[in-house]
């Protein structure tokens, strides 16, 4: 079997074990699985409404999986998309709110905010692991937990005492009448359409540039990099800058589209986690993440449904996330396993 | 209040908040020891805070004034039993070890969360009725200053989780468990060579480490929140870990990291009432623990360095 159709193959059969393993726990729990799923689907698929905030819930998810798919490629492990996500979220709503100008700087500028910010989260565990080499997942980790109470103080000093800002200006709204209109007055914003042309973006960065190579290079192999005459250190906190500023703008998304306002958080909003599974279900390729954000965006949304309509709990759907991620992880026993079949089926030819 | 009362009020606290620290950082001590990375605690302590608050409902008429100890057992086990799962992809499946603890974590988040939702039909538990008692020791609570400090109305589970911190001290660093569970995590081929058996002593710290998360978020679920929703542990397990590096990858180390960052926490809560205190603004102690750990990992406090097999599956033969 070709080394393609393997990688092509381990993170589909991952998700079809992570939805037969959710199935079963349905059924051992009293609920009926059939019934569940269906809810599932309608969740996703059911009218125009729920088709258009199933794309506005991809939408964070593409750029959060852009970023952590970015920092792999340059063989680093960003947790901190969580972080960089909700300061970009603050940094955007922020510009929203501060200033009036003519949406064709003020949108940009509030976008533009958001991924320095990010960029900025990510820049300090960059820079860590150049100079110190320090391991990046502890410090992204911290980093998370300092965006989280840092933008909530923040958040109580803008808003004077309160807990969310204002609402945003509609100069710097991604929100669009035309998509609303066309999806029965869903929240779906022109995010997606930055999200997918960021999509091309990367795919840029990593194969047209030699920015793209010396960082994929890194990724491969610090020490023949080293000595090709790349500098690692710099390619380092690029990765983790560039990573940093995906994840802004996934905080963008949320802060100019869905909801036009920041609030103040007692815990993550599990985009930046959810960005892991992203990442690795798409294998770190552009095109992978378009699916890994498609089908978790989904999942996450449509898990809402379920409750309503098969009085199912909806974290039914985090555990098949959680169990896909497990079997995308240990892929090594998936390869294992299939290089075997494709060996049993030679033998008897 | 005058700077003994202050004193008075702060320590126990402090003490009172970093008991399921030091328990859950111990425990991440054991697993990154043997080189295994464990970013699952976080979710081995949620397993453990709603298995020790279930029990803790459903039993407490039946074993009355030792439910929370039993309930603490309880919690160990289920812990245990998924931390199985973060030994099996991580070490006998070669999986990556951080991409494992994050599922660990989704994972324990979830099903506890879908349980509660199903036994209770709400989004969160009861409070329980039988919680750990405070008591002051007799005799030494009489001695001046100190008495007052660490012996008065203070809870079993902070001696429990000391004495802990201890024992483990002494089991990796005097025992031979301990000398193979420390070279298994620097250099598992020289401890292969041996004939240390790598995967069973990873196996056998990851369940340690499971162990000891659970217990640390039962007794962080019966002392602090005394129920269980999706916001109990919140970041506690993150913060075990965050000391178990502070602490240098030693037990009592983690243990100090653990107290101190027990006093942070507490100050962020208690802060407003405490003279001096008051005027830092509290999101200045609650990213104080995180700044820290960053700060020694740089090597600005000290050279913080971890094991050096930390992170890669060990495979026969592989150079």
């Amino acid at each position: 079997m070709s080394n393609r159709a393997t990688n092509i193959l381990v993170p589909l059969i991952s998700v079809i074990l992570g939805l037969l393993v959710g199935a079963i726990i349905m059924l051992v729990s009293g609920y009926n699985p059939i019934r569940g799923y269906t809810a599932l689907w309608n969740g996703i698929f059911g009218d125009l409404y729920t088709i258009g905030e199933t794309l506005r819930q991809i939408t964070p998810y593409l750029l959060a999986g852009l970023a952590v798919a970015f920092a792999f490629r340059s063989g680093l492990f960003n947790i901190g998309v969580e972080g960089q996500l909700i300061v970009g979220w603050f940094a955007a709503a922020y510009v929203g709110v501060a200033v009036e100008l003519p949406k064709i700087i003020h949108l940009p500028l509030a976008i533009l905010a958001a991924a320095v910010a990010g960029a900025l989260w990510g820049f300090v565990p960059g820079l860590l692991k150049a100079k110190f080499r320090v391991h990046e997942v502890i410090v992204t980790i911290m980093m998370n937990y300092i965006a989280l109470h840092v933008t909530n103080a923040l958040i109580k000093t803008v808003s004077g005492g309160g807990d969310r800002t204002e609402l945003i200006f509609t100069s710097a709204s991604l929100r669009s009448e035309f998509l609303q209109n066309l999806t029965e007055f869903s929240r779906l914003h022109y995010g997606i359409l930055l999200a997918l042309v960021m999509v091309g973006v990367m795919w840029l960065i990593l194969e047209k540039t030699t920015l793209g190579f010396e960082l994929k290079a890194v990724g491969f192999n610090q020490n023949a990099s080293e000595y090709a005459g790349m500098n690692v250190n710099k390619n380092i906190i690029l990765a983790m800058v560039i990573s940093g500023a995906f994840a802004g703008m996934a905080g963008a998304m949320e802060a100019l589209g869905t909801f036009e306002y920041v609030s103040s958080k007692g815990g993550f909003t599990g985009i930046g986690f959810d960005g892991i599974a992203v990442a690795l279900l798409g294998m770190n390729t552009p095109i992978g993440v378009i699916f890994g954000a498609t089908l978790f965006g989904s999942l996450k949304y449509g898990a809402l449904n379920m409750p309503n309509e098969a009085q199912i709990p909806m974290e039914i759907v985090e555990i098949v996330i959680a169990v896909i991620i497990f079997f995308v992880a240990s892929g090594y026993v998936i390869r294992l396993f299939l290089l075997r079949a494709a060996n049993k089926k030679k033998e008897v030819k | 209040m005058t700077f003994l009362e202050v004193l008075y009020f702060i320590v126990p606290s402090a003490i009172f908040y970093a008991a399921p620290l030091i328990l859950v950082a111990i425990g991440g001590v054991f697993s990154e020891r043997s080189g295994v990375v464990n970013i699952g605690l976080e979710g081995l302590m949620v397993i453990g805070a709603f298995t020790g608050i279930l029990f803790n409902l459903f039993y407490a008429d039946t074993f009355g004034g030792a439910t929370p100890w039993l309930a603490l057992i309880a919690a160990m086990v289920a812990a245990l039993l998924l931390s199985l799962l973060h030994a099996v992809a991580s070490i006998s499946f070669r999986a990556d070890q951080v991409v494992s603890g994050v599922a660990i974590n989704l994972l324990a988040i979830a099903l506890a969360l879908y349980l509660v939702k199903k036994i209770f039909g709400k989004g969160q538990t009861d409070f329980i009725t039988e919680r750990f008692a405070r008591y002051s020791v007799p005799v030494l609570s009489d001695i001046p200053f100190i008495g007052d400090l660490f012996f008065k109305s203070i809870y079993n589970t902070s001696f429990f989780a000391i004495a802990v911190a201890i024992l483990a001290w002494f089991v990796i660093y005097k025992t031979p468990f301990g000398l193979r569970l420390r070279a298994v995590g620097e250099h598992p081929m020289a401890a292969d060579t041996m004939g240390i058996n790598v995967t069973r002593m990873r196996y056998i710290a990851v369940m340690i480490s499971g162990a000891l998360a659970g217990i640390g978020g039962a007794i962080y679920a019966q002392t602090i929140s005394n129920d269980f929703g999706h916001a109990t542990i919140n970041g506690q397990g993150f913060m075990a870990l965050a000391a178990m590096i502070f602490g240098k990858w030693h037990p009592l180390g983690a243990m100090g990291a653990a107290l101190f960052f027990g006093l942070a926490q507490s100050l962020s809560i208690a802060g407003s009432s405490i003279p001096y205190i008051q005027n830092i603004p509290s999101v200045f102690l609650l990213i104080l623990p995180y700044v820290l750990t960053i700060l020694a990992l740089a090597g600005f406090i000290g050279k913080a360095n971890a094991p050096k097999a930390i992170g890669k599956p060990y495979i026969k033969g592989e150079r």
